[in-house]
């Protein structure tokens, strides 16, 4: 069979996000990571919940389920269950994974389900016109909070490592050198791949991650990290992340008075705590943000075990309708004659 | 007599007797939480079964886990209803009441008949005791028990000094209180004990020492009975076998009868069975009998939360399996914008509700059948589901059947309904002939042809739309729950299609309806003066109370309603006979609203929200009151 392109992985309804919605970039890289993949598109099923996010699945030429808002999780833990040659993808927003669904992505990452979650994170809830959402930063100014929002923002990456995640990610959405290899990376991973995608809301929350991406002085707040490799980050590639001296923690420092890559740290992705510390990173003025994969780590993954004592191979209706009937004489039985 | 009763394959046309203790006894056993009752009540209802008898069950307990020992709350009872007779409920009132503690002689002592024979354990009756159970006085001195037939035994005595050579320790001889107490009774039903001799070696292999205490404590009580001097009022029950219908039996509750009928309905369906559930009393045992049938091939699921439980079975009916559901009330209200989902989705699903006490938490370890509304309309849109109810626990694994058969065949969601009484009671069953007899197999063809593949075309008999599941080639499609235009199943938020879908939706059941096997009446004439309505576990006493009055000559029908929504379509043809309806019915008067709303006639309603079925009593109360006593 001949592979795929990625557009035999769009469906022929009309992309109806708004123009200039980070939203584009996700699903092309998404498209693409399947079809370089080799995906076949009947394997492939995408379960979403409700937003402007969680409508990819119309525009995806594969199986797809827009589901309840914040329900994907279970949907597609159920699906996977019934069928693991399927290759499963949950899309979700930073809205319907982490308010209304909080409970479904926790339990979803703590089991490892070996499936791939992608949550938009535009720090606001779009479909519904701009309120302040879960990871919105404090001081959010919105219909819902007139005078700036008072809750402090969730870090996605930090509670998908606090429920468990075995593999969390971060990417930008129009960086698709790092998000395509990223979102490849969480597919090969059995369990849950968990990728947050910061992406832009043209509409209702234009501009909050222009400090990353801005080609020139981006990458002076931003650390990709890869396994194996020192972190080093800035326009001149003159910073690092280094374990604090004298303290607990990560801290920032130039490559300058003696300081050299030597003293940096490298990145180690199967290391929680440092995964943890990454994860936290950029809330105060000078941390970068770090995208990448920050964890990956193999452990038991759900599926497997939860099938584990089932039937080799599918049984007949009369097999079955023979082991029922021997159940059901696992009581004591007696005879009227 | 004429009886046009419905013929289902377990249901036993035995005689219906008027005369207690003659051709049926009703006995209770009542103590601590810590005394084993619920196992020893099991265990006599097990032999009476095996004894050939037809019984009727009522576990009540507390809902605590552990309630104070000695309390009055802290009781917990079996009732047992043994006849030669059609029992079909538990009894109004018990022949005899054995209790362990002077709590359980409070509590139940009310509900014991005049002239009753009363037996209870008088070690345990400490000053302390009693004080616990809220006595102020001895009621064995000041004149409470008299109208009783009083057999008062030391059984915490006799049982310690039955183990005294054994060597277990003292606090386990203690424990087999509840043995002797069976042995008792084996007695006075003129028993024997083999049976329960092998169960219990069987059940301690591994702890013979504890095995062998059972056993002497079961051994004396049993023997006890044949030497001890007894008071001559008390006199052993003569209870000849029931004439029940050839086969091979077991005893079975409602809850076991749900999960295997479900395992059952897939397995002819052709599909693999997949329960998601999230714990929660009653309901809770489905879940656990899932689990055990893993060997068989089902797959079972326990949730973060019940929407997450019905989200998972949603997500395995897309995958091709037959995804369940289980709860009662308050998880189904959960489950509530899910099924939604299904419905707009047309997938097909099965949704269980072990009703018990609302609203709210209520009561939740009491029944109830007041989950009716809930059901039928407790959802947002015009979003019809069908509503099948099971009446005792053997019938549950039929409705279950049928429901995967609905489910299957029009692509829908169906609830079926459960309630605490037959979720936890147990009764004599007759096991089903899977081989070949008692079920056709309904196999479910999935969609493969991509030849003008349309998800959301209709079939014009069943309205079901095809079944494409993922891993399919060619038949890739998005669903979900935004409108879908008819046929393509693309998004659409145009009106007309809207009301054609709302319209689709709606003939679906209609479609069911027009499949449902008419109407008949369960028990009586087909016509007459006064018919009762009922649906659910209020069967049993309703059942026995209309066939004692068609006996005695009176205009009476019992009319069950198994399918409960869509109504069948002759119901209204069927009642049309007959010149009042009552509707008795453990909620507040739902199923009696519904069908006025759907007859357009009068009919009242007799509510019993006590937490326990309608005594037969009650409902013969009610026939009396419209065609005389
Ligand atoms: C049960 C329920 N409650 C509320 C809504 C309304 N609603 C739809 S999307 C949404 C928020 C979406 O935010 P997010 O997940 O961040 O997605 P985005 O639109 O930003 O991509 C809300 C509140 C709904 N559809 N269902
Ligand atoms: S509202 Fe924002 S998130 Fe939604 S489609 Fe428009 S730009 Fe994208
Ligand atoms: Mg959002």
């Amino acid at each position: 069979m001949t592979k795929l392109t990625v557009k035999d992985f769009a469906s022929d309804l009309d992309v109806r996000w708004c123009p200039g919605c980070g939203d584009y970039a996700v699903l092309k890289a998404l498209q693409k990571t399947l079809a370089d993949g080799g995906s076949t598109l009947e394997d492939t099923l995408v379960v979403s919940g409700i937003g402007c996010s969680s409508r990819l699945p119309y525009y995806m030429a594969s199986y797809g389920f827009h589901s309840i808002h914040g329900r994907a999780p279970t949907l597609a833990t159920g699906a996977k269950l019934s069928n693991p040659d399927l290759d499963v993808w949950v899309v979700t927003g930073d809205g319907d994974g982490l308010s209304i669904g909080g409970n479904h992505l926790l339990h979803v990452l703590r089991r490892n389900v070996d499936l791939q979650v992608v949550l938009f994170n535009n720090q606001i809830y779009g479909l519904t016109k701009g309120q302040f959402s879960p990871t919105s930063r404090q001081g959010t100014k919105s219909p819902s909070s007139p005078t700036g929002s008072i809750e402090t923002g969730l870090n996605p990456c930090v509670f998908a490592l606090g429920a468990g995640g075995q593999f969390v990610a971060r990417c930008i959405d129009t960086q698709a050198k790092v998000l395509q290899p990223v979102l490849e990376a969480a597919k090969a991973f059995k369990g849950t791949g968990f990728v947050e995608v910061l992406q832009n809301c043209v509409i209702y929350n234009d501009g909050i991650f222009d400090g990353l991406k801005d080609k020139k002085t981006g990458p002076d707040h931003t650390l990709h990290v890869e396994h194996g490799q020192p972190m080093v980050f800035g326009v001149n590639k003159d910073k690092g992340l280094r374990v604090a001296k004298g303290g607990f923690g990560l801290e920032v420092v130039r490559l300058e008075g003696g300081i050299t890559q030597e003293d940096l740290l490298v990145h180690d992705e199967t290391n929680i705590h440092l995964a943890q510390a990454l994860a936290a990173l950029g809330e105060n003025e000078g941390e970068p943000v770090v995208i990448g994969v920050l964890y990956r780590h193999e452990k038991q993954e759900f599926v497997e075990g939860a099938r584990h004592g089932l039937p080799e191979a599918p049984l007949s209706r009369a097999e079955k309708l023979k082991r029922l009937g021997a159940t059901l004489r696992k009581a004591e039985t007696w005879q009227v004659s | 007599m004429p009886e046009t009763a419905q013929e289902a394959p377990n249901l036993r046309e035995l005689p219906v007797s008027q005369t207690p203790e003659v051709d049926f006894v009703r006995i209770r056993i009542a103590g601590d939480s810590g005394d084993g009752i619920q196992l020893t009540g099991t265990r006599l209802a097990e032999s009476a079964a095996r004894f050939g008898n037809d019984i009727a069950t009522f576990p009540d307990f507390p809902a605590d886990i552990r309630a104070p020992s000695g309390t009055v709350y802290g009781v917990s009872a079996y009732s047992l209803n043994i006849g030669e007779t059609e029992v079909l409920t538990f009894g109004d009132e018990s022949d005899a009441l054995v209790a362990l503690n002077p709590a359980a002689l409070k509590k139940y002592m009310g509900e014991l008949k005049k002239g009753g024979l009363l037996i209870f354990d008088s070690g345990s009756f400490s000053a302390r005791a009693l004080e616990k159970a809220g006595y102020e006085s001895d009621p064995r001195e000041d004149g409470t028990l008299s109208h009783f037939r009083l057999l008062p035994i030391d059984i915490t005595e006799l049982t310690t000094s039955a183990l005294k050579e054994s060597g277990v320790s003292a606090k386990d001889a203690k424990r087999c209180k509840n043995m002797w107490t069976l042995g008792l009774i084996h007695w006075l039903f003129e028993r024997e004990i083999d049976a329960l001799e092998s169960w219990l070696t069987e059940k301690f292999a591994n702890k013979p020492e504890i095995a062998e205490a059972n056993l002497l404590a079961l051994r004396a009580g049993h023997l006890y009975g044949e030497i001890a001097e007894l008071p001559a009022d008390i006199s052993q029950y003569h209870i000849a076998p029931a004439p029940l219908r050839a086969g091979e039996y077991r005893t079975i509750n409602g809850n076991e009868a749900m999960a295997y009928g479900l395992y059952a309905g897939a397995t002819l369906a052709d599909l693999e069975a997949f329960y998601g559930s999230y714990p929660i009393t009653p309901a809770s045992p489905l879940l656990h009998t899932f689990a055990k049938l893993k060997e068989l091939g089902a797959l079972s699921f326990q949730a973060e939360d019940e929407i997450a439980a019905i989200g998972s079975a949603i997500g395995a009916s897309y995958a091709g399996h037959l995804g369940i559901t289980g709860s009662s009330g308050p998880g189904i209200a959960l489950k509530t914008e899910a099924l939604g989902l299904a419905v707009a989705t047309e997938l097909p699903l099965v949704v269980v509700n072990v009703q018990r006490g609302g609203p709210s938490t209520g009561l939740p370890t009491k029944t109830e059948q007041s989950d009716l509304f809930q059901s039928v309309f407790g959802r947002n849109g015009d979003t019809p589901i069908p509503v099948i109810a099971a009446s005792h626990p053997g019938d549950c694994f039929e409705v279950a059947v049928e429901a995967v058969k609905i489910a299957t065949k029009h692509m829908t969601p169906i609830f079926v309904l459960s309630d605490g009484y037959i979720a936890n009671a147990a009764a004599p069953w007759r096991l089903p002939d899977l081989g070949e007899g008692d079920f056709a197999p309904f196999p479910v063809t999935k969609a493969t042809d991509p030849n003008d593949f349309q998800p959301f075309k209709h079939d014009p008999e069943t309205l079901a739309r095809p079944w494409a599941v993922p891993g399919t080639p060619g038949l890739m499609h998005r669903i979900g729950g935004l409108e879908r235009e008819e046929g393509r199943g693309n998004i659409s938020y145009d009106g007309d299609n809207h009301q054609r879908m709302t319209e689709i939706r709606a003939a679906k059941l209609q479609a069911i309806a027009k499949d449902l096997p008419p109407q008949t009446v369960e028990s009586g004439a087909p016509s007459g003066k006064l018919a009762l309505v009922g649906w659910g576990s209020s069967w049993g006493p309703i059942r026995v109370a209309t066939r004692r009055a068609v006996l005695q000559g009176k205009s009476v029908s019992h009319i069950h309603l198994r399918h409960i929504w869509p109504l069948p379509p002759n119901l209204k043809e069927l009642l049309a006979g007959f010149e009042e309806i009552v509707v008795p019915e453990m909620n507040n008067g739902q199923l009696a609203t519904l069908l006025r709303a759907e007859l357009g006639r009068p009919i009242r309603s007799v509510s019993c929200v006590k937490g326990r079925p309608f005594l037969v009593r009650e409902i013969t109360e009610i026939i009396n009151n419209v065609v005389g006593g």
